[in-house]
């Protein structure tokens, strides 16, 4: 078990390097810099820079520099544990993303875990009752889900609120605790707004979910072992939950590797539909403006949470199924 | 199977074909023989006709791809016609009998002033009605050399404009608009899933028939991107595409995009069934009689699971559908004047206009009912795709 640990660890660094070349080369890609945005920006807004001003500040931030030299220096940076500066908060990118990543996590666990609870049961209540009305609701409650696109779920369910409650479920804090250090208020503040995108980035993985539970505890029901449960007079349920169920979990655990890096930035449209704080907007925002460094930053915590969630389920694989960890 | 001919089937004897899947029913001789000598392609689609859902999908989705073909046809209107005096009309509801006869018309619907909030509200003006024509007149279009100026639908005055599903902020119809959009959505998931599916053949056959070192790259890349997380890395990809480029040439790049990471699953499908009948006797004796390698891959193995990797293309259409619509929908994919439904859907960003406009969120249930069809065309062609398992 510890050496395969290990070698899936030693995996992360390798893969972090070349997600780190391919995302410079994406975020160089785009014609012009950042300071060619700021300067449009500048000239809108009236006021303006000359080229000679501009010049000096590229050349103060290394944006003169040829493209290896920028890709070593921001390399050594992140060596050091430096993610530069972003241009367009004039603040650390570190600061920026920190304060955001605990609620993309958050918000991603949170509906992982609701997408669980929903599907376990929906899949062992549908397959039990194959063919009832129950079993029908939920196959067509699964095929919507599948279907919907989460942003435009996020949409048809803030509209639903606000038209008929006329509440505005935008964001993930009422406005006095936006600012306001963390503090048990502002939890319970913040229990109150999650639920909504929850639901929403949890119900497009149930469905898939439950669909997969319910193949899988069909395909144990009718097995000999079933019969001879209840020949020995166990309880049904206590039959069902005992064996069959245990051994339909398993499949659904490798499931797990391709759905919490879907969570993560699955979770980047409905963030900026619904404004949550988290780093999705955070990247939409500094792609537009080519905040180059803000998003390479965010794009490689994106691609190390992705590593993170693929390494995590093989994990979970290996620790419940042994002949994995036997290979 | 290679024989490209149209089932011609009799009644009879399918229904017993279908009788011998769910119990043993003894066969008659003329059934079985029906069987034994059908192509793959009929033998594929016996199973898929028996999946109801799937075949009303099927019909639904040659009726969507007309409108593909033809977008004007099912238009009434030039889909950038605007008119800020006709901003957020609600949907004209399509009435199909008046004074007791069939005649199409719509309710005439009048701008006025709320006097409180000065804000524009749309009253039906009573005893008043636009008619409409099946197969009217309106704006000329063409299709290759042919010109015409008939619709589907159109206001039989043709200075009259009728909003069968409302129109958006800047007064354009939406049903046309919707038109339009279907094509170039659908269309963008069509191509990508076919480039994909391109990609994932090449280079899962490679993978799987050569074996060797060039598997061992092939997997790792397979590995790599399977780690990447697609939708930032795609947004990073859309925003580093030059903001000079015409509609076209994001078009063409979006679709690439999507498919340079949506090769994988295919990939990987396509690899392991290389590897599974590279041992079959079929494989060996065309290779013995001196077939060349293109022709061992392309007319002996890849027939063999060709249903298979169509299946597996339908599946994988309506994530690009979404995937494209996130995409617009941020400002990232396409943009205007390309109409997709991302862009349409850009228009009901915030809760104020939906709940004004409701009608503008058309364009997501589209979306909605698309993949749906996909899906379900897909589910069907899937379990069909093997005929001789169970």
């Amino acid at each position: 078990m510890a050496s395969y640990i290990l070698k899936r660890l030693l995996v992360i660094p390798i893969l972090l390097l070349v997600f780190s070349v391919v995302i410079f080369i994406l975020i160089q890609a785009p014609p012009g810099d950042f300071m060619t945005t700021y300067s449009a920006i500048l000239a809108g807004s009236g006021s303006s820079l000359d080229a000679e001003q501009l010049d000096a500040m590229r050349v103060s931030y290394g944006l003169d520099q040829p493209l290896h030299v920028q890709y070593l220096r921001w390399m050594e940076k992140l060596f050091h544990g430096d993610m530069g500066l972003s241009l367009l908060y004039m603040l650390p990118n570190k600061q920026l993303i920190g304060e955001r990543l605990g609620l993309t996590v958050l918000l991603a666990l949170f509906s992982f875990f609701l997408s669980w609870l929903i599907a376990i049961p929906a899949g062992i209540y549908t397959a039990v009752n194959k063919n009832s009305f129950g079993d029908y609701f939920f196959t067509v409650i699964n095929y919507i889900g599948v279907a919907i696109p989460n942003f435009f779920l996020a949409l048809l369910l803030m509209w639903f609120f606000y038209s008929k409650f006329g509440w505005n479920l935008v964001g993930l804090f009422s406005p006095e605790y936006e600012m306001a250090p963390w503090s048990w208020g502002k939890f319970v503040d913040l229990l109150k707004h999650i639920w909504l995108p929850g639901i929403v980035l949890a119900l497009g993985g149930s469905a898939r979910l439950t669909r997969v539970m319910r193949a899988n505890l069909l395909d144990e029901l009718g097995k000999p072992y079933m019969i001879t449960g209840r020949a020995k007079g166990l309880s049904e349920w206590k039959l069902i939950l005992k064996s069959p169920v245990r051994l339909a979990l398993n499949p659904l655990v490798s499931t797990i590797g391709n759905y919490i890096p879907q969570l993560f930035s699955g979770s980047l449209v409905v963030a900026t539909v619904m404004n949550l704080q988290n780093i999705g907007p955070l990247l939409l925002q500094a792609l537009s403006m080519q905040d180059m460094y803000l998003s390479g930053s965010i794009l490689l915590v994106y691609c190390l949470l992705a590593i993170v969630g693929t390494i995590i389920s093989d994990l979970l694989l290996a620790w419940i199924d042994p002949r994995i960890r036997m290979e | 199977m290679t024989e490209n001919t149209t089932p011609v089937v009799q009644n009879t004897v399918v229904t017993l074909i279908e009788d011998s899947e769910n119990n043993e029913v003894f066969l008659t001789s003329a059934s079985e023989e029906k069987v034994s000598i059908a192509s793959n392609w009929q033998l594929v689609w016996w199973r898929f006709r028996k999946n109801k859902l799937a075949v009303i999908s099927l019909f639904l989705l040659i009726f969507v791809l007309t409108i593909i073909l033809f977008p004007d046809f099912y238009a009434n209107q030039p889909s950038e016609q605007t008119n800020a005096r006709q901003a957020y009309i609600p949907i004209q509801k399509l009435h199909f009998i008046k004074d007791g006869r069939l005649d199409l018309w719509v309710e005439k619907v009048e701008g006025q002033r709320n006097p409180k909030t000065l804000g524009m509200e749309w009253v039906t003006v009573p005893d008043e009605s636009v008619d409409v024509k099946f197969f009217g007149k309106g704006m000329k279009w063409e299709f290759l050399f042919w010109e015409t100026d008939r619709h589907l639908f159109a206001a039989e005055d043709s200075s009259e404009r009728v909003f069968l599903l409302g129109s958006d902020r800047m007064g354009r119809d939406q049903w046309s608009r919707l038109m339009y959009a279907t094509r170039t959505s659908l269309t963008v998931g069509m191509v990508s899933v076919i480039l994909s599916v391109f990609l994932g053949v090449v280079l899962g056959g490679i993978s799987g028939y050569f074996g060797g070192t060039a598997d061992m790259i092939i997997q790792r890349l397979i590995e790599v991107l399977n780690s990447v997380p697609y939708v930032p890395i795609w947004m990073a990809m859309t925003a580093a595409l030059p903001r000079t480029w015409t509609s076209e040439q994001r078009f063409f790049a979006i679709t690439v995009i999507l498919s340079l990471l949506g090769w994988t699953t295919l990939g990987r499908e396509v690899r392991g069934k290389f590897l599974s009948i590279r041992e079959e006797d079929f494989v060996m004796s065309a290779e013995l009689i001196g077939c060349s390698k293109a022709r061992v891959i392309f007319k002996h193995m890849l027939p063999t699971f060709f249903s298979h990797i169509i299946a597996t293309g339908t599946l994988s259409i309506p994530m690009m559908i979404v995937n494209e619509t996130s995409l617009s929908f941020l400002g990232l994919g396409l943009r205007p004047p390309a109409i997709s439904f991302g862009v349409m859907l850009q228009e009901a960003q915030n809760v104020q206009t939906m709940a004004k406009a409701p009608w503008l969120m058309i364009p997501g249930l589209v979306v909605v009912i698309a993949v749906l069809m996909f899906n379900l065309v897909g589910d069907g062609l899937r379990d069909a795709a093997d005929p001789y398992s169970k």
